[in-house]
């Protein structure tokens, strides 16, 4: 298994010439749509980087939550789903809240790491 | 483009006479169910007169809740008679127009777009001014008589709004918790309905023509329908017009006071702050389901744009402002 050059250096490579070479050569609508091609590669940049620790911690959020330690992160999010439908889990509990703000906001360090909702 | 001209040139020869001629064609904006076109047109002996053409491609079909553009038109006109800022609109077409479903309105110089309104010294006289006059403007279109509307403009409340959207979130078969939880939150808040008056529908930052003195023009008026005047109101609020300004609530150029302060001076009534909230918090929900939806547009190969892929990730932006707004966080 060879990494010279990794992922991360690949990507970043092609976000710098989308952005610094290619974008100014554009005009009009190419050059808004190189633009936002180097944001897309930016953000599978963040979530290849984030994404493994946000996972692992949505899933102990649920587990707790749900006092399930054997179901995987799907099937999680989707018992959490069907509580939140059947009142079980409703905007009366902080727990609840506190997870989903946590889970949120770890999706949005990946999407839009800038969105101002995101302060607190 | 060139399709457009002959048809064009005829109408304004007849209405502005056989000098007429339609100059600097260019397309301003548009995508499959509609495009806007700007153009001049030079009149003998008088200053260049520069119009906008607004149309349907040829063989579309109106899109989504879009209303078409005829009774878009009359719809214009009959916010112009209550005083709602809007564009002049010149004529509507007929079908012997050859222009398909369009109509023609006087441009309104200014600009659109937030980041320039909401930063930039140009607006920097504007910008202290516009919550107040985007209340005037809201309670003139809350006024207008529905006789003056057309008979058939669909009536849309606020739960309305929210079945048709929870459908379109339960078709997706996704699984998102936030927006579980902010449906459970609005069918247990929700007011009682108002009185029934028209609605812009899309009123916020992009669809407001703001020049240095203000507020110049109410535009895009494809989403109209008769509904809850709090939903305009709450529209306006949604962080996601904010841009970045979180702390003037109104589409980050001023505060929720001013707003009302507006729309109470132009006749309009007041209301509960928690209710605009609730509408506030609707606003972002759609929100949230608009993303998934052009997403899809994207995954169905509808439109292939990676542009229309990455809107499906703002759905998360959605997300966070549902859980600050029920929460009751400063700034939501």
């Amino acid at each position: 298994m060879h990494e010279a050059p990794s992922s991360e250096e690949l990507l970043g490579s092609v976000i710098g010439f989308l952005n610094h070479v290619a974008a100014p050569q554009l005009t009009g609508q190419a050059a808004f749509h190189a633009r936002v091609a180097a944001n897309a590669l930016a953000l599978v940049e963040r979530e290849i980087a984030q994404r493994p620790a946000a996972d692992a911690r949505a899933q102990a959020l649920y587990a707790d939550l749900l006092q399930d330690q054997t179901s995987l992160l799907e099937a999680l999010t989707k018992q959490v789903c069907v509580h939140i439908r059947s009142g079980e889990l409703s905007c009366d509990n902080p727990a609840l809240l506190a997870a989903l703000r946590e889970i949120t906001s770890a999706q949005l360090a990946i999407d839009q790491p800038n969105y101002s909702g995101l302060m607190p | 483009m060139t399709a457009l001209i002959a048809p064009l040139t005829s109408l304004m020869q007849a209405r502005f006479g056989p000098s007429a001629e339609v100059a600097d064609m260019t397309r301003l904006s548009g995508g499959a169910s509609q495009e806007t076109w700007g153009f001049s047109l030079p009149v003998h002996g008088q200053a260049p007169r520069a119009l906008i053409l607004r149309r349907a491609p040829f063989q579309s079909a109106a899109k989504g809740e879009a209303i078409g553009l005829v009774k878009e038109a009359k719809i214009i006109a009959a916010a112009a008679q209550t005083g709602t800022p809007v564009p002049e609109i010149i004529h509507v077409c007929r079908p012997d127009d050859d222009l398909g479903d369009a109509f023609i309105m006087a441009h309104v110089d200014g600009q659109t777009i937030a980041r320039k309104i909401l930063r930039d010294a140009d607006y920097s006289r504007a910008r202290p001014r516009l919550a107040f006059q985007c209340g005037e403007a809201l309670a003139k279109i809350h006024a207008v008589a529905a006789e003056s509307l057309p008979a058939d403009l669909p009536v849309s409340h606020g739960l309305d709004q929210l079945d048709r959207y929870e459908a379109i979130y339960r078709g997706f078969e996704m699984d998102r918790p936030v927006f579980e939880l902010a449906l459970a939150w609005l069918r247990q808040n929700a007011p009682a309905p108002l009185p029934t008056t028209l609605v812009h529908g899309d009123f916020r930052n992009g669809n407001l023509m703001v020049n240095g003195e203000g507020l110049a023009a109410v535009l895009d008026w494809e989403l109209a329908h008769q509904g809850d005047p709090r939903e305009d109101l709450g529209w306006i609020c949604v962080n996601s017009w904010r841009f970045g300004v979180r702390e003037n609530r109104v589409g980050g150029f001023g505060p929720l006071e001013d707003l009302l302060a507006g729309y109470q001076s132009a006749g309009g009534h007041s209301f509960e702050p928690k209710d605009l909230t609730w509408f506030q918090a609707l606003g972002s929900f759609k929100w949230g389901i608009m993303c998934l939806i052009m997403y899809q547009a994207f995954a169905t190969k509808a439109d292939p744009s990676i542009e229309r892929a990455m809107i499906g990730r703002r759905a998360s932006e959605a997300e966070i402002d549902l859980l600050n707004l029920i929460e009751g966080r400063p700034y939501a």
